[in-house]
């Protein structure tokens, strides 16, 4: 099987949209000329032009809202916000018309339009560069939030997302752009709304997103030494939320521990949570545990940085405890 | 930037439309203030009642595939685009006929049907969104245009801002129409806007300030027509100011204190329907008969179409978690 990193995956999909379906338009700042901050789009200009990739002024909400009005007017925009967090400077487009165009009139519109940005801590961008913004979203129906967290995922959510009929915001992880994966020859699509069992256990199911996934299998490898045997669920959709697939997971193992890269309060984990409160409590043996990243910020220093977002250290340890408990 | 008093001559039949709708959305417009103080219309309203010219000189200028975004102060330009007054009131009412299900009210009326994408609720949403639909006829080709209305409190918001200059940069077949009718909620434009003009933020744009009498409904399809054809031959946007006033308050109930003595007289002697009858009438298009029968009849096919609103149903309760993905 031939590798691939996730960088490379995200830009196959994106030409591969392009040539599959004419609508399917992309801008955003630099992703022109320049093949993108986080170079995502090399190449894409050069082979589809300038009328379908198109650089933007530093104008958010200007060009989301611009997908959206393409979006009910008969294109399939991708927009790229490079840093997830600038998310909310265009939050009004987001909250207000994109996730609410549909309802608010009757279903006139179909909204097929993409948003693209890289979140997350790791790459020493400092506090206004490296959140998550998942949680800010799932408040909102209406919406359909993806973050792939493998190569393969990576190519299969965003083609998905692109032939979807409804608004998706792709977050992609930016330490993991970099991130090389075997994959098949012929990448598939991935369905939003399915969660994947990354490795299967017996003792602890840990539900877990990106780069916080993937420490966890770190740690499920050290603790399989020990003794334990930990299934971790990678969440991929975080709207809509695969619900089946953790309840069916706590039925084998009876002991949840939730890792996300968010802070405690209103993080997603807390839904997460509520399911296993609502729909899965008899399946439990022991209190349900979240390891995140407490009342803190994404500091800048090294140290702190690598403090605040969940390692596989911090994962084991909270998978011993829930065991003893 | 020019302020063109001369109006041009349109055709009989296109003054005659435009006189009906001036009229039909005045009347509509007494109605729906009035179901609002009945409690049968709830939340607020933004009447548009001295500013029908605007609606009705845009409307003229409009083809098959163009398309429109604008503000809560909207029912005259859905009026004007052909939504069924039935439709209109029904949703404001919140039944189940209105044209948006019920799910939006007073502030959202949409027709897509008719290009009409959405009245919004935010101030200065709507403009990207109509640089959004100009991308798509760009893009495809279409020759259509997208036209965006405003008031002079939205040219403050950032959205109005990076709307034009993305829509600029890009070459869009796009109209920024702002309707100056003087005052944002409370507050005089002098208070809030330091230029005297919206149109003067056209030059950081590069592109065409164009001020307008927007109490003339022929030199608002004169003028906007003209920026409309240069859009829809590659020549880029334009922003409009159409000079106009509001008769009634903000919203709701609101009786517009804060306004100077003597200023809403000064108005009312430029009621957009009166320009229109009184030179139909000097040039023998129109008399008092045929005006006022014109009156009734609209007259009549309002409250037909209150009485007709009233009776329809609430939307059945299942519907409130319909609409909100596509589903297919
Ligand atoms: C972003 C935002 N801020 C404030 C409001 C509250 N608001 C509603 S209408 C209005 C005044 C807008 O004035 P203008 O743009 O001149 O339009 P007009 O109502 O005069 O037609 C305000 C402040 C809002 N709806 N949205
Ligand atoms: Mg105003």
């Amino acid at each position: 099987m031939p590798k691939m990193t996730y960088r490379e995956a995200i830009t196959k999909a994106l030409a591969d949209a392009m040539r599959a379906d004419a609508r399917v338009v992309l801008f955003g700042e630099d992703v022109a000329v320049a093949g993108g901050v986080f170079k995502v789009t090399p190449g894409l200009y050069e082979e589809f032009g300038a009328l379908r990739v198109r650089d933007t002024p530093i104008s958010e909400q200007a060009f989301i809202g611009a997908a959206l009005g393409a979006a009910i007017t008969g294109l399939r925009p991708v927009a790229e916000l490079m840093f997830a967090d600038f998310i909310p400077v265009a939050m009004d487009q987001i909250v207000n018309q994109i996730a609410k165009y549909r309802y608010m009139s009757g279903g006139q519109f179909v909204v097929p339009l993409t948003i693209r940005a890289a979140q997350g801590a790791g790459a020493g961008f400092g506090t206004q560069h490296s959140q998550c913004a998942e949680s800010w979203l799932m408040n909102m129906p209406g919406l359909k939030i993806v973050v792939p967290g493998t190569v393969a995922d990576a190519y299969g959510l965003l083609r998905t997302a692109i032939e979807e009929n409804n608004p998706v915001i792709v977050l992609e992880h930016k330490v993991m752009y970099n991130l090389a994966e075997e994959v098949p020859d012929v990448l598939p699509h991935v369905p939003l709304g399915v969660a994947a069992v990354r490795r299967a256990g017996r003792d602890v199911t840990i539900v877990a997103t990106q780069l916080v996934m993937q420490r966890s299998l770190e740690a499920a490898d050290a603790l399989a030494a020990e003794g334990i045997s930990v299934e971790v669920i990678d969440l991929r959709s975080m709207a809509p939320l695969d619900e089946e697939t953790i309840l069916a997971s706590l039925e084998k193992t009876h002991r949840l521990l939730i890792v996300e890269e968010a802070p405690h309060a209103g993080g997603w984990g807390a839904t997460i949570a509520a399911l296993a409160a609502d729909r899965g409590i008899y399946l439990l043996d022991a209190p349900v545990k979240r390891v995140n990243m407490g009342g803190a910020l994404v500091a800048y220093s090294p140290p702190l940085e690598d403090e605040v977002v969940p390692n596989a250290k911090r994962i084991a340890q909270a998978v011993r405890d829930l065991v003893a408990e | 930037m020019t302020q063109h008093a001369l109006a041009p001559a349109l055709p009989l039949e296109t003054r005659q439309r435009m006189l009906r709708q001036m009229l039909e959305i005045r009347l509509a417009e007494e109605s729906i203030q009035g179901l609002f103080l009945e409690n049968l219309i709830r939340g607020t309203t933004h009447l548009c009642i001295g500013q029908e010219a605007c609606s009705s000189g845009v409307a003229a200028v409009l083809q098959p595939g163009d398309t429109v975004t604008c503000t809560y102060r909207g029912h005259g330009h859905a009026l004007a685009m052909g939504l069924s007054l039935k439709g209109m009131l029904a949703e404001m009412m919140g039944k189940a006929s209105g044209i948006c299900k019920g799910k939006g009210g007073s502030m959202h009326m949409t027709d897509a049907s008719l290009g009409l994408l959405g009245a919004n609720a935010i101030v200065g949403a709507q403009l990207p969104i109509a640089v959004g639909a100009a991308l798509t006829a760009q893009v495809m080709g279409t020759g259509t245009l997208a036209i965006t209305f405003f008031g002079e409190g939205a040219s403050n918001i950032g959205a109005f801002h990076e709307a034009l200059n993305l829509a600029a940069i890009w070459k869009l077949p796009v109209l920024f129409i702002c309707e100056n009718n003087q005052y944002g909620e409370y507050s005089a434009m002098h208070v809030t806007t330091p230029v005297a003009n919206i149109a003067d933020r056209a030059s950081s744009y590069g592109m065409p300030g164009i001020i307008v009498d927007g109490q003339d409904a022929e030199i608002v399809y004169d003028q906007v027509k003209a920026a409309a054809d240069r859009a829809r031959s590659g020549g880029g946007p334009s922003l409009i100011e159409l000079k106009t006033y509001r008769f009634k308050g903000h919203s709701r109930t609101d009786q517009a204190p804060y306004r100077p003595k003597g200023e809403l007289d000064a108005w009312l002697k430029r009621d957009p329907i009166l320009i229109l009858k009184e030179r139909m009438i000097a040039e023998g298009q129109l008399d008092e008969t045929e005006y006022e029968e014109l009156r009734s009849a609209l007259e009549r096919s309002v409250h037909e179409a209150v009485e007709w609103a009233k009776a329809e149903p609430f939307p059945a309760l299942e519907t409130l978690v319909q609409d909100i993905y596509y589903e297919g």
